[in-house]
């Protein structure tokens, strides 16, 4: 049929390398940069400063001469955190925009349901999504920029070992972040020889937790508390904590690793830790820190041009944009394969989450100390050293 | 195991005062026009976003409450005005797909214009909690509480004293007795939609310090409303109260005793329960069907 | 006014075989055919659920829990326990119609908004479970399906295949599948609608009393047509399951059951071929407003009220009615 020879004709000829025999027609189209992300919806604060991040950097790189000599283009449609809407924007954006690589998949549902569909296509897809299976195994066209929530939950039980706590309470959220923590969180534990002595959930938008925080309290021998979740579920969780008056260490994920949880838990989240990219600590780094020179200039940035405060997660847009940007210039087109081969080969990169190495056994390329330990001092992030 | 006890009661008594206040709502504009109004929870949304704008527009607290208000009373005048008047032959199912319409309306005009971040309100009273029996219970808890009793009762007064009340209930039995009798109809069920975002708001605004607010906490206070006002028995003002607190208390008993994976299913197993052998809810009316 | 052949409900369904037959010359490329299976498969439950909701008059704010189910029913039957993907799409209609009639009895004696409630709490419940029973499900984050396989062969959406000497790409014959599982839902919903089921469904609606002191067995027949849309709506969750290659709980979600209830009443209520345009439209305006951004929610919901104010009795019951006094 029409369609399929003409795809047909499309993908001999970039087979061939024709496309590249014509640099003079090509530097007049844009490079086009898809992107589908959860700007609205129960996601909104992941996708809205990825969204964010993404048009801000397109446009400095226009301004300063684009990618390659051409004009980056990015097109974007809001998936509203809905798998199905995502994987029906990803074929919009391969089959009718014909977008030269992907940025996006802001929870790890619109991801999944998106790989399919690029993998057959054979595009570049940087997620921006935190679940282990994104990555694990590795799959051909797809990266990802954020930590695993296994690396998270990694760091933070080696802080609670260090700190000789060993009997944890957990409560974490229904949603997709949440189950999926939860699981890491109870394998990794079990493997550090930490008990997990109470396992509780909650709705994200529920409105009290007071129940099961009670049902962790009561719990024999407990000596801290894991809450894994992201939105604003983890800021009900820490107020309903010190309502109670828990006083046992109190430990949250990367999820809400951003001033706006700080603003909403107010007094209540004194003292907790949890792990987080220096990003959130731009200001007190020191300036030998290799983040130090690129988390500040992203946050200046970024607050310059939104007047709202940075998070962890308009981070990850920002290494995805900076990656892809990179391995177009490194494979000199955009050839997908050439760029899905650069992106591979990446060592060294220093982002605003950590510093990637990417090879062909890893797409995702940080290590798990590229978490750092925070705690809440005087409404502020500090440092734990 | 007391305190225990105690402090799983506190929590189903704060999150039951919130679906109470919710489920009054729709009760207020049940009974006027026989509507389910699925906008309800965007009238709570404007309640608490609309405060916490203006308080952030610089105007002290106070009057940011009272202008949240009357920017939500608006709201719900409008509502009936310019979308449940001109359909009012249509279908009852019609109507509630226009409630729908109308709460994507809103809620999509509160994500343009005020973001999409959560924000807190302070607490009413300076203490934050009260410790009875080894178990804490929120001020605001109370707040909520005491606030949702008075309105109970004012409604009541209003719908069996004042003549604006009697009209809103002559309306809802019998429209066009009421409209020969010389009752202005449609005035009188845009009153009751302006009466009913008043309430919704006033509720957003107060449960605020306790849930945070964002453009979308409409949806799920809105949908728990619903639940609360179903179970009590569409209509009935004290069935909204007591079907939001029965429905607060069987969320935190599940939480705290059985499992808190399957906290949001137990409710709800238990309404089907409840409609199974009370169809009409706990106190509805047994209204006959006319043929 | 004459009544022309089109006018009748199989000169629609002729109509309806025609326009689809005839898409493909107007689709360009495979993100439109994607649209087109889409639509299909929603407007096949759609098409069931008019059947209860527009038809017999009882509300469900629940039905994408039996999409969800089907859905869910195949991609744990093909997965975890190696059924072909038939053998587990007819398991899992059965198996919904069974839940749909176990439910059912209790819940069809409720009226008015009280079914609405109820129906909305099994959805609720239904989407907890798919949730929380991640060992099955795979838990929020989705659980993946194989393609779908027709008598030993297999329909995969990236396959190309070959028909006496013509190629398609498995995109197009995707979309020929859903059309014709949608003819054959509209020709099934029309019999239906014809037969003593439908005279008495017809009769419920107007008034359930009057239609029991009639003589209707009024409960029988509602639970049938209950019945009859749940298996519809399963049928087309178990196809999209395949389709998509990947399903997570949203499918079953609250949301998506007001969707589908938007769907009917938008299209028209009780018009078999309105809830098909009902369905195009909801599949295809999120794709028109995406140039909207931010103000995509503000267009859709006024959108909405806005043509269930000017056209109450839905699109194409509303537009035909017109077209009526226009000619008169």
């Amino acid at each position: 049929m029409k369609t399929m020879l003409k795809n047909l004709a499309v993908g001999a000829v970039a087979a061939l390398g024709l496309a590249s025999l014509s640099p003079v027609a090509k530097a007049e189209d844009p490079i086009r940069i898809g992107s589908f992300l959860s700007v609205t919806g129960p996601a909104a604060f992941l996708g809205d400063p990825e969204l964010k991040t993404l048009e801000l950097y397109v446009h400095q790189l226009n301004e300063n001469g684009g990618l390659l000599g051409r004009e980056v283009q990015l097109v974007h449609y809001d998936d509203s955190g809905d798998a199905s809407k995502a994987r029906t924007f990803v074929t919009r954006l391969l089959r009718q925009d014909k977008v030269d690589l992907i940025i996006g998949g802001s929870t790890t549902g619109a991801t999944m349901a998106a790989v399919p569909v690029i993998e057959q296509a054979r595009v570049p897809f940087i997620s921006l999504a935190g679940a282990e299976t994104i990555s694990t195994p590795v799959k051909k066209w797809v990266f990802k920029m954020p930590q695993s929530d296994r690396q998270a939950a990694r760091r933070v039980l080696t802080d609670m070992k260090e700190r000789g706590l060993t009997r944890i309470g957990l409560i974490s959220g229904t949603g997709g972040f949440g189950a999926s923590g939860r699981n890491v969180t109870l394998e990794e534990a079990k493997a550090m020889g930490i008990e997990v002595v109470a396992d509780e959930t909650y709705n994200p938008k529920d409105t009290d937790v007071t129940a099961q925080l009670t049902r962790i309290r009561n719990t024999d021998g407990v000596q801290a508390v894991l809450n894994f979740d992201f939105g604003q579920g983890p800021a009900i969780v820490t107020k309903n904590y010190k309502q109670l008056g828990i006083e046992l260490p109190f430990y949250q994920s990367h999820g809400v690793a951003s001033d706006s949880f700080l603003k909403l838990a107010g007094d209540a989240a004194k003292g907790l830790r949890l792990p987080a990219t220096a990003l959130l600590v731009a200001d007190t780094i020191p300036d030998s820190d290799p983040q130090h020179g690129v988390v500040t200039g992203y946050k200046k940035a970024y607050e310059d041009r939104y007047n709202s405060s940075v998070s962890t997660f308009g981070g990850y847009a920002y290494d995805g944009f900076q990656l892809a940007v990179q391995a177009i210039k490194q494979a000199g087109s955009t050839d997908p394969a050439k760029v899905r081969d650069a992106l591979e080969s990446i060592q060294g990169y220093v982002g605003v989450t950590g510093t990637y190495n990417l090879s062909a056994k890893d797409h995702m390329g940080l290590s798990y100390d590229s978490f750092r330990i925070l705690e809440v001092k005087d409404g502020h992030w500090t440092l734990v050293e | 195991m007391f305190s225990e006890f105690f402090q799983f009661t506190f929590s189903g008594i704060t999150l039951g005062a919130i679906y109470a206040l919710v489920a009054l709502g729709f009760t207020l504009i049940y009974n006027a026009s026989h509507v389910i109004n699925f906008a309800q929870g965007e009238f709570l949304m404007i309640g608490g976003m609309g405060t916490v704008v203006l308080v952030g527009a610089g105007l002290p607290l106070p009057a940011a409450m009272v202008g949240a208000l009357v920017l939500a009373t608006v709201a719900g005048i409008l509502l009936h005005r310019l979308a449940i008047a001109p359909a009012r032959d249509a279908d009852v199912v019609t109507l509630i797909i226009i409630t729908i319409g109308a709460s994507i309306f809103l809620r999509g005009l509160a994500q343009f214009f005020w973001g999409k971040e959560y924000h807190a309100l302070p607490r009413f009273s300076a203490t934050e909690s009260l410790s009875i029996g080894g178990a804490t219970l929120l001020t605001q808890s109370l707040w909520i509480l005491s606030i949702a009793v008075v309105l109970v009762v004012a409604l009541a007064v209003f719908f069996s004293r004042s003549k604006l009340g009697k009209a809103i209930l002559a309306t809802s039995m019998n429209k066009d007795a009421a409209r020969l009798a010389g009752i202005k109809t449609q005035v009188i069920l845009g009153v009751a939609f302006g009466i009913s975002a008043l309430l919704g708001a006033a509720a957003g605004l107060i449960v605020t310090p306790i849930t945070f607010t964002a453009y979308d906490v409409g949806i799920m206070l809105g949908l728990k409303g619903f639940v609360a006002a179903a179970i009590g028995g569409l209509g009935s003002s004290t069935g909204a109260v007591v079907g939001g607190l029965l429905l607060g208390l069987s969320e935190a008993y599940t939480a705290g005793y059985i499992s808190s994976d399957y906290k949001d299913a137990v409710p709800f197993v238990i309404i089907l329960a409840i409609l199974f052998f009370l169809p009409n809810g706990l106190f509805g009316s047994r209204a006959a069907e006319r043929v | 006014m004459k009544k022309t052949i089109l006018m009748s409900p199989y000169g629609g369904l002729l109509l309806l075989t025609l326009i689809l037959a005839l898409m493909p010359l107007a689709v360009s490329n495979d993100f439109h055919y994607d649209l087109l299976t889409k639509i299909c498969l929603t407007a096949t439950v759609a098409v069931g659920l008019n059947l209860l909701v527009g038809y017999a008059g009882q509300v469900s704010l629940g039905h994408a829990a039996f999409y969800g189910a089907g859905a869910y029913a195949s991609a744990i039957l093909t997965g975890q326990y190696t059924l072909s993907p038939m053998l587990a799409l007819l398991s899992a209609a059965a198996g919904v119609g069974v839940l749909a009639w176990l439910v059912g009895r209790p819940i069809l004696h409720l009226k008015g908004h009280y079914l609405s409630m109820a129906t909305l709490g099994l959805g609720v419940i239904a989407a907890i479970v798919l949730n929380n029973e991640e060992q099955l499900t795979g838990g929020p984050d989705g659980i993946g399906l194989p393609p779908l396989s027709l008598f030993g062969h297999e329909l995969s959406v990236f396959g190309e295949y070959q028909f006496a000497g013509l190629t398609f790409t498995g995109v197009e014959l995707w979309y020929l599948l859903a059309a014709a599982v949608l003819v054959v839902a509209v020709l099934l919903a029309l019999n239906i609608i014809d037969s003593p089921l439908g005279r008495a469904l017809r009769a419920l609606h107007g008034s359930e009393i009057a239609a029991q002191v009639a003589g209707v067995d009024t409960a029988k027949y509602k639970l049938r047509v209950f019945v009859i849309s749940a298996v519809y709506a399963s049928i087309a969750g178990s196809l999209y399951g395949h389709y998509s290659g990947f399903i997570t709980p949203t499918v079953a979600s609250f949301e998506h059951s007001i969707e589908l209830i938007t769907i009917v009443v938008l299209g028209g209520m009780a018009s078999t071929f309105g809830v098909i345009i009902g369905a195009a439209i909801l599949v295809l305006i999120p794709q028109f407003l995406t140039d909207f951004q931010e103000l995509e929610m503000v267009v859709f919901g006024a959108i909405l009220m806005a043509v269930m104010i000017f056209l109450p009795r839905g699109l194409l019951p509303s537009v035909l009615q017109r077209l009526q006094r226009g000619a008169q």
